[in-house]
Parts: C-alpha cells; sequence; structure tokens
C-alpha cells in the first residue's frame, strides 16, 4: 500500500495505491491526517482507483476521515471505487455522510 | 466429513501478517481453481475474520493466530480462523452490522462482510477461551 498525497488550492487529493486492510488503514490514517490538520482543506478527495484490495478496514478509514473533516469544516469525496467497494461502502451508509463515485467504466 | 486436502499455518497476531494470511489462503484455495470473484470473496473474508482475531482476540496481547483449510467433497471449501484470546461475549451483537468495540476506525462491518463472502459462517466462542470462525464456501465447478 501506497499513498500519493497531491495538494491543491483548497483541496487534498489522496491516491491510493495497493491494498487496504487494517494494517495499511493504521498507517494510511496518520499521514493523511497529518496533511488534512496542517492544510485544513475545504475537501478530501480519497481515490481509490489504484486500490486492489479493500476489506471492512477501508469503510472504517473512510468513516474516520469523514468525522475529521467535519471537525475542520471540509467535505469528503471518495472516488474511483470499484463495484465492490462501492456497495460495501453504501452498506455502512457513506453514501449519506460525504460523496460516493463509482469507477467509470470506459 | 473427510478432507481430500488440508492445511494449516500458525502466525503471531501481528497485523502485517493479514495480508500473509489472505495471500496463503488465495494460494491453497487456487488448487481448485476458483473463479476469480470466488477468490476475492475467499481473500476478503479471511482477511476480516484474521483482523478480528488480532484487534478483538488478543486485543492486548500477541498470540498465536491459527488458520486451517480444508477441501471438502464436492469443491467445498472450509476455513477455520481461531485464536485463543479474550472471547466474545455476546455473538449476536459482534454479528450484527455496524456493532464494533473496536474505536472510531472500525466499521463494525467484519461479520457483515464475511457472510456476503462465504455460504456459510460459525461462530463459537468462549470469554477468555478464544474464538474460531469457521466459512464454509462452495467454489464453482469447471
Amino acid at each position: 500500500m501506497s499513498a500519493k498525497i497531491e495538494y491543491r488550492k483548497a483541496e487534498i487529493c489522496v491516491l491510493l495505491d495497493g491494498e487496504i486492510d487494517h494494517h495499511a488503514a493504521s498507517l494510511l490514517r496518520v499521514s493523511i491526517d497529518d496533511a488534512v490538520l496542517h492544510k485544513r482543506p475545504r475537501l478530501l478527495i480519497l481515490d481509490f482507483g489504484a486500490v486492489t484490495f479493500m476489506d471492512s478496514s477501508g469503510v472504517g478509514l473512510v468513516m474516520g476521515r469523514y468525522k475529521l473533516l467535519r471537525t475542520v469544516g471540509g467535505r469528503l469525496r471518495v472516488q474511483n471505487l470499484s463495484p465492490a467497494a462501492y456497495k460495501v461502502m453504501r452498506l455502512a451508509g457513506l453514501d449519506k455522510l460525504g460523496e460516493l463515485r463509482q469507477k467509470e467504466v470506459i | 466429513m473427510k478432507a481430500e486436502n488440508e492445511m494449516r499455518l500458525v502466525f503471531p497476531a501481528k497485523s502485517i501478517n493479514e495480508s500473509f494470511a489472505r495471500t496463503a489462503a488465495a494460494v491453497f484455495a487456487a488448487l481448485l481453481d476458483p473463479t476469480v470473484e470466488e477468490l476475492s470473496d475467499l481473500k476478503t473474508a479471511v482477511s476480516e475474520a484474521v483482523t478480528n482475531a488480532i484487534v478483538h482476540g488478543y486485543r492486548d496481547t500477541v498470540g498465536d493466530v491459527f488458520l486451517q483449510m480444508a477441501v471438502l467433497p464436492g469443491r467445498r471449501l472450509r476455513i477455520r480462523v481461531r485464536d485463543k484470546g479474550v472471547g466474545i461475549a455476546d455473538i449476536a451483537k459482534a454479528r450484527e452490522p455496524l456493532f464494533t468495540t473496536g474505536g472510531e476506525e472500525r466499521a463494525g462491518l467484519g461479520f457483515a462482510v464475511m457472510e456476503s463472502c462465504m455460504d456459510r459462517v460459525r461462530v463459537r466462542s468462549r470469554v477468555g477461551g478464544g474464538t474460531t470462525v469457521t466459512l464454509e464456501k462452495q467454489i464453482s465447478g469447471k
């Protein structure tokens, strides 16, 4: 698992890559939260386009970041979700908390 | 039921072994030539069960996690994930979606995801004695 964090004006975009499990999520959380607390973005984008595996820890990661964004007054967008990941996140009600976007099928 | 093939693994309850466990499970399951979706379901279910053992079973210690897999007649795969950790006081409650004792970063979806990935999920647990999660899945015929 790796994550590339891109800073754009009032946004932070995190390009996630590889497998997201409990182990990876606890490492990712630290670097994402560090960036959010320093930049206090209006929008945090979590891009799942290059994620090859995800269990429910991915949902926990999104839920936790949603809560953090609320405390700094920002919004959350989760994009490029695989159909399976999108389903699990909807099951958890995350579509009601932030913006969820599926991977576009070309 | 007599198993046609079996494997057993023991590893310490360290989070870095979550990926090891699901990958090992997938390699064993690959002997049955499953579909990509079946393989992905197995990996996800094993990842959830092993994470539960690490995060909940051995909350304050690093004990051994036991992963056992068996191929039963008719291409039925049985997976057991066992810990000798704290055990679950209320199994029905633990299996409820969104219920967690794992704090803010845990979604409480572990059992719900296991159920959606597998045909059967059984949980046996004793407080102070550990937990065994048994997962079963029919692998499609070729």
